[in-house]
């Protein structure tokens, strides 16, 4: 199975959009969209500050971390909206996780 | 907080060359929304002959294309007013030597895109190169699942070059659709087409009955699959979806001919979708310059890509329901398909603003239905094969 398909979404995870998955501001629509293969989706306000803090860097944790402090809500509740909207875009194909590093 | 991902488009799979046409979140019904993708049919010259090509009979000739200076003058028009991805179709698009140029120059202006392709043409130094300008995703047709078949119907010894190009393309890391244009002489081979997409680790397969205008509609007698054998189809594909749920996405388009309903070709005429001929003539599908009396205006007029999106004659006149005669007019699904396909109604009733005779409620449904019903049951196998002669037809085993 190809690389960067069957991800399971967790806090250790250290997600980003594949090279052919693309965020991106559009001038016309004054919207966010991801682009992908035949593919056109629309992320909310919320879904775009967690897809730019996707860089294969920041772990899922790290993520939650920084939103809970910014919006001062509940970590758990974070952790689990994060996690499943990730998940959802991880099963359509369009996000990968950074190579571990060898040490 | 609740992050969500909304599917901005309405995907319109085209039967033959497998591409989507995207709506933007609001209906473009009322305002002729820019489409969010364009398929650029950048020349008709393709070393493959399929009898059921969806280029037109009459095709452009490789002095009337676009340069590669009006080409990236197209490009930029169309990311400026709004467009987000760029289908690379034709023909034969890799035929074009500033191909690699012209990917690159959709990256530079923020373009999505696609590569649609016979993939015959291709070195694995250029499709590296493809690569590297931006492209995002690689399309390559299958005629069948192994050369005897697929070569046939392809008129050209491909399918070995097709395996080799579709491995490069997963090797580079680009993702992969399948097309597989599914008809009489090759549906047999459907369950192992699929075992092939997923062999080939492709991320998608696209399932699409051949539909019958131009060159697949003079080659009807030799393509028209029988009502049992879109019934085992069917019954395939949809086994498949479920058993390969995560690992190969696959899109289905059933032959019209059997629907009781026509399609929502295009999405509805001129409400989500263009593509921009070789000559660069804009139109509301590839097949619109079969329909004779319309006039397509250019990228080469004085008009910009979207006066003629929005004003052009041609759009307009199907656009909506206001053009819709009986049994359309009071129909309570005129605006679920849009009175099916303007290109069909023509080509088989001689007048684009009838109904679409793939829907049972046209009075031409009965005629139409029996004649491909004959000709699905009988034995005309020879192919037409699409070429710049206007066809030829294929050699009978005889040699005669």
């Amino acid at each position: 199975m190809a690389s960067g398909r069957n991800i399971t979404v967790s806090e250790t995870s250290r997600p980003k959009l594949p090279r052919h998955t693309r965020l991106k501001f559009d001038e016309t629509r004054q919207v966010w969209v991801i682009l992908a293969p035949e593919r056109v989706l629309a992320p909310d306000e919320i879904a775009v500050e967690v897809l730019h803090l996707c860089d294969g860097v920041r772990s899922v944790a790290e993520m939650v971390d920084q939103l809970a402090a910014k919006y001062a809500a509940p970590r758990e509740a974070i952790s689990s909206d994060v996690i499943a909207m990730l998940q959802d875009l991880a099963d359509k194909g369009f996000l990968t996780e950074a190579r571990e590093n060898a040490p | 907080m609740s992050p969500t991902l909304t599917d901005a488009n309405q995907a319109v799979t085209d039967p033959a060359d497998g591409l989507a046409a995207l709506e933007s979140r609001r209906s473009t019904a009322e305002t002729y929304g820019i489409p969010l993708a364009v398929l650029a049919e950048v020349t008709h010259r393709c070393p493959l002959q399929c009898p059921y090509c969806s280029n037109p009979v009459e095709l452009d000739r490789a002095g009337s294309e676009l340069t590669t200076d009006e080409w990236k003058k197209v490009l930029s028009e169309l990311a400026e007013i709004g467009v987000l991805q760029i289908h690379f179709s034709g023909g034969e698009p890799t035929a074009r030597k500033d191909l690699v140029e012209l990917v690159q120059h959709a990256s530079d202006v923020g373009l999505y895109s696609n590569l649609i392709t016979s993939a015959v043409l291709l070195t694995r130094e250029r499709l590296a190169a493809l690569g590297d300008a931006g492209l995002c995703h690689v399309q390559i047709s299958f005629q069948g699942n192994e050369p005897v078949v697929a070569d046939r119907v392809a008129g050209f010894k491909g399918h070995a070059k097709k395996l080799e190009v579709a491995k490069w393309t997963r090797e580079l890391e680009l993702p992969l659709t399948v097309n597989a244009v599914m008809h009489r002489q090759n549906l047999h081979q459907l369950s192992d087409i699929i075992q092939m997409a997923v062999d080939l680790d492709a991320d998608r397969l696209e399932v699409a009955n051949v539909q019958y205008y131009g060159w697949a509609l003079k080659n009807r007698a030799a393509l028209m699959p029988t009502l049992e054998q879109i019934e085992e189809t069917s019954r395939i594909v949809e086994d498949a979806q479920a058993r390969l749920k995560g690992v190969l996405a696959i899109d289905y388009v059933v032959p019209d001919y059997y629907a009781l309903r026509p399609k929502k070709c295009m999405g509805g005429w001129g409400r989500q979708f263009f593509n921009i001929s070789p000559a660069g003539k804009i139109l509301p599908c590839h097949a619109a310059e079969s329909i004779t009396g319309l006039e397509f205006e250019s990228v080469r007029s004085n008009h910009s890509i979207a006066w003629i999106w929005q004003n052009s004659e041609a759009f307009n006149r199907y656009r909506g329901t206001g053009w819709m005669p009986e049994p359309c007019k009071s129909c309570e699904f005129r605006e679920v398909d849009f009175g099916g396909c303007r290109c069909q109604a023509f080509a088989l009733t001689g007048d684009a603003g009838n109904t679409d005779p793939a829907c049972t409620l046209s009075p031409h449904h009965d005629r139409i239905f029996k004649v491909a019903s004959e000709e699905a049951a009988g034995d005309h196998n020879r192919f037409i094969y699409r070429n710049f002669a206007g066809g030829t037809p294929e050699p009978s085993d005889d040699g005669a």
